[in-house]
Formats: C-alpha cells, structure tokens, sequence
C-alpha cells in the first residue's frame, strides 16, 4: 500500500439486549433454544396481532445511549418494507428519522474519540438456515426459517466514519462490547451473534481528499475478521484506484475461509424500504427524570474501571507495558473487582492483578462469580510465603471449579506444606553443586542465571518451593 | 409554490412491484387514476399555512405505552408448524431465496 493511502472506516454495530421477552410481546428472549417454539402471533406476524413496546428494551436502550454521551429525545418507530423471510410479516419495526440516541462518542483507550451518530432501537430478525451443498445462500435448494429470534430486541450503533486504521476498527467494537457489558444492556457475545458488525469502507489518497465511494462489509464474526475484512476491503479499493478503475458503491460479504470481500449488490439495486411510521405504536417520549434514573442505574463504565485499577498501580511506583495489557483484560472481562478487593486487603496490587489477569482470566465466567473472599485469602497466603506462585495457581483452579473454598484447607489437601528453610537451603546447595559453571557465572554478576537456578529448585521441588525464598537463599550463597 | 409532480403509471407499476402485486394493463389504469385522487386531495394540506404545527406521530395524543418485560405463554410449535405449507426439522421450509438478506 502507498503510504499516502488513508482509510475511512465507520461500524454499525448490533447488539441484543439483555432482556427477558422479546421487543413487542411476551415470548422468551433465549439464544439456543429449539426451533420456533419461542414464537407467538405476534412475532409470527399473524393478522390482528398488536406490538406492545416492552419497557425493559427502552431502558437498556437508554443507558447505551447514557454511556455513550449521547442525546436521548422523543423517538417514533417505522416499518422498514422488505419481502425475505427471517421477517414473517414482510416488515421490520425499526427508528428511522427519529431515533432515541443521537451525536454521543466513544473514547479509546489510547483517548482516540469515535463519534457516535446514533444508536436506535429495533427488533431482529428470524434465523434462516440454506439447505443444499454449498451451505450457503447460493446454490441453495431451498431455506429453512426459525422464528425463535424474530423480534428479540437490538439497538443498532452508528458511528462516524472517523476511524482511520483497521487497529482503531478493532479496538472501538472492543471497547464498544466492554461498555454494552459493563452497562447490562448485552452480554455482548460476537461468536452467539448478540454482537454483530457490519463496517463501511473508504480510501482516499490523502487526508485533505473528501471521503472516496464506500463498500460495506458484512458476516464479520470475530474482531479478527472485522481486521482482516478492512485490511483487504482497503488494498481491493486501492488496487483498482490505481489500475485507473473505480469503486462502485457496494455492499460486501467477507468470506472467512477465502481471506476475501465478495459482492453482494451493488447501489442500483439498494432496496426501496419505503419507510412510514408504524400506526399500531405511538412516540416515545422520555422525560428528563426517566432519563436521570435510568443513568443513576449504570453501573461503572469499562475506561474509569481501567483508571481505578491504574490509580492503585501507580500507588505501587507505576505501571509496565505488560501490566497495562493486563488492567485492559481485567476489565473487559469484568474481573476487576477482584484485584480492588485483593488490594484493599493488603495484597499488593502487582500480585493481585497478574493473577486476576494470567490465572482467574482463563476461566472468566467462573471468576466472576467466584467468592471474592476466598480468592482474596489465597492471594493473601501467596503474598505472605506461605504458597509459591505455582501451589497459588493450583489451589485457585479448584476455587474456581467450586466457586470459593478455603484455600488453606485445599492446600493442604494438595500436600502444600511451605518448605522448610533447611531443605530449601539443601536443594539450593545441590543445585549450585551440579552447575559450577553456571554458578561462576552467576557469581560474576550474570543475573540472568538467577532464573536458571530457580527453575532447577522448582523442578526438583516439584514447584513447592517459593520463588522469593530461592532468590534470596542464591543471593546469601553469593554473598 | 409549485404544483406536484403528477403520479405516473410507471410510478404505480413501480410501487406494485414493490409490493408484489401483479397489475393488468386496466387496473394499472384504474389505479393511477384513483390514487392520484387519492394524492390530490392529500396535496390540499400544502395550501394551507403550517409553520409552527407540529408533525403528528399518531392518531392518538398518547406516548410511552409500554408492557412490563415478562413472559408470556408462546403457542404450540407442533400447531404453528401445522399452518405451514412445508416443514423440515421444526422450521418452516421456504422456497429458494435469491439474495442475502437486507
């Protein structure tokens, strides 16, 4: 790619929300389920059923658009006209020209700000599935349709085109999911579908050009395919600009397996939705004290969750490249509570916070709903001695299978007594006695073989020795 | 202020294959005629002076009508299957679709 190349990228993502019913009637909001028998005459689109907006979707709605800074104002629904059939009545209720959320933003990590232009309500669609070879809606013999999904409720992010690298794209739909977390309103999983991205691309040559004719690029599964879909979007338009050919205004399907962008349709035959207010619903109108509760209710957003976990690093002497990766993962897997309540215990918030995001993180969903207590205890253990950092990491995979426990009582059910001062001492002698070269060397100020050392104390001890204790004990021999 | 454009029987044609109904030549006659009646007599609401009215949303003077987000019994799937014309591994077995979704 030249280098003068820029892109222009702007996401629309659609998030489920975590509700119990669908948008507009009672039945279950569930992923997984059978097929249709989450379905009723409404969502069925049978004639002479009514939508009843369901209050719940609203107030999820609303505190995305409060944590996204945004306007929340009087809002009507549409019926958005299309002949398919994920959609049994042959429309979709959906906002159009006056949508609840308007003109928020959303800051990266990094403090780069993405503008927001809207994030409306709407209800989605059935789940189809092409029966045939190819799997795939080409070739297909015929679809089968399951209605489970039909009118279960999203809210559709719009953001500005102001992304400008497919890094900025992945971390603003990162981000995006940690706050659609951190908020309630979704459980933001990308690989169910509750998360879903669609991104529109450009390239101009330099930054001072307009905005060049976009493609929008759809079937983005992962935050990986939404990168790997814009690097290539990017470098198609780019290589047809400079062949003297032009972009045509796209939308196109990314296909995972072939690493590519292929076209769907293009702009002439963009469908006529001819939009007109949905008669059987009246306008929403938030008043300024509905709006006030529904933000009194948000919990605290992923960006000061990252602060409040850096405040107590920096209390520490600051915080390493690799401690902010880890602050990062803590938070967007919710799991930060359990490196304050660590630190607030006394545990030191390096400690607290490399296993929170090395061990507890590997199994997040188990983590979250850990006994703080009980983790806050083995860390405590771990700090003290009296555990070396690999016991630490055993027992606290049995207090996540188990949800909490006594980590003392584990330990010693593992047979993790501390080792004695004299026999770690011996080891540490048999050690040094077995590598005179590497001893003299160590002698000689080459630290690096401290690891060396210890690594040959914890095989022998089968990791019941505590790391700290070895180091020291290496350093006395050095004297 | 300019009059209208008058609604053409392409732009009924149109509409109607938007809509998936298949019009004879006469009724696509008949139909333009009687919509852009229909259409005229809309066009009498440009007349008249409408500066400070605000656009009516609804027929009724309501807003915020809203159920409580609790679930409601859902119909029999082996009665919802029954009312379809093809059926295969408890979904409802549609012709070919030509296209992705929109």
């Amino acid at each position: 790619m030249t280098t003068e190349w820029q892109m222009v990228i702007g996401l629309e993502v659609h998030c489920e929300l975590k509700t119990a019913t669908k948008l507009f009637c009672g039945c279950p909001n569930v992923f997984g389920d059978e097929p249709n028998t989450n379905v009723c005459p409404n969502c069925l689109g049978l004639p002479g059923s009514l939508p009843v907006l369901n209050q719940q979707a609203v107030e999820l709605a609303m505190a995305i658009g409060t944590a996204l800074h945004c306007e929340i104002r009087p809002s009507t629904f549409h019926r958005k006209n299309y002949f398919y059939p994920d959609q049994a009545k042959d429309y979709q209720i959906s906002q159009y020209d006056e949508p609840i959320n308007v003109n928020g933003h959303l800051d990266l990590p990094d403090g780069f700000r993405v503008g927001i232009e809207r994030a409306h309500m709407e209800e989605d669609t059935g789940k189809t599935s092409h029966a045939g070879a190819s799997g795939r809606i080409h070739g297909a013999d015929y679809s089968l349709v399951d209605y489970n999904r039909s009118g279960v409720p999203l809210v559709e992010i719009v953001s500005d085109p102001d992304m400008r690298t497919a890094d900025q794209a992945r971390a603003y739909v990162t981000e995006l999911r940690a706050i659609l977390v951190a908020s309630g309103a979704s459980d933001g999983k990308m690989e169910e579908g509750s998360m879903r991205v669609d991104a529109n691309v450009s390239v101009r040559r330099t930054v001072d050009d307009p905005f060049g004719t976009r493609c929008e690029i759809k079937n983005l599964n992962s935050v990986r395919s939404l990168g790997r879909a814009i690097e290539y979007e990017a470098g198609r338009q780019i290589a047809l600009i400079e062949s003297g050919e032009r972009v045509i205004q796209q939308t196109r399907h990314w296909d995972e397996g072939a690493g590519r962008t292929e076209a769907l349709r293009s702009k002439e035959d963009a469908y006529d939705y001819r939009y007109f207010l949905e008669p059987d619903l009246v306008p929403l109108v938030p008043d300024a004290e509905w709006i006030r509760a529904v933000g009194d209710t948000l919990g605290m957003m992923p960006a000061a969750r990252r602060s409040r976990l850096a405040a107590l690093l920096d209390d520490a002497g600051g915080m390493t490249d690799a401690q902010r990766d880890q602050v990062t993962t803590v938070v967007d897997l919710g799991l930060d509570d359990l490196v304050v309540v660590a630190v607030a215990a006394g545990v030191g918030s390096g400690l607290a916070l490399a296993r929170t995001a090395n061990e507890a993180a590997t199994d997040a969903d188990a983590a979250r709903v850990l006994d703080p207590k009980s983790y806050v205890e083995l860390l405590t253990l771990e700090a003290q001695g009296s555990l070396s950092a690999t016991q630490a990491k055993s027992v606290l995979a049995d207090l996540l299978a188990a949800g909490g426990g006594d980590p003392a009582a584990i330990a010693r059910d593992k047979g993790f007594e501390a080792m004695s001062e004299d026999s770690l001492a011996d080891t540490v002698a048999q050690a040094v006695a077995d590598n005179p070269d590497e001893w003299s060397r160590f002698c000689e100020g080459d630290d690096k073989l401290a690891g060396f050392f210890t690594g040959l104390v914890m095989k022998a001890t089968k990791g019941q020795a505590n790391g700290k204790a070895v180091a020291a004990e290496l350093r006395r021999l050095r004297g | 202020m300019t009059e209208p454009a008058r609604l053409t029987r392409e732009d009924v044609a149109h509409v109607a294959a938007l809509a998936r109904l298949h019009l004879s030549d006469e009724e696509l006659d008949l139909y333009t005629g009687q919509l852009a009646q229909v259409l005229d007599h809309a066009a009498d609401v440009a007349s008249l002076d409408l500066a400070g009215v605000v656009p009516t949303a609804h027929a009724m003077a309501v807003t915020n009508v809203m159920r409580l987000d609790e679930p409601r019994p859902c119909l029999d799937r082996d009665e919802v299957l029954g009312q379809a014309p093809s059926v295969e591994d408890h979904r409802f077995r549609v012709p070919r679709i030509l296209g992705e979704a929109p």
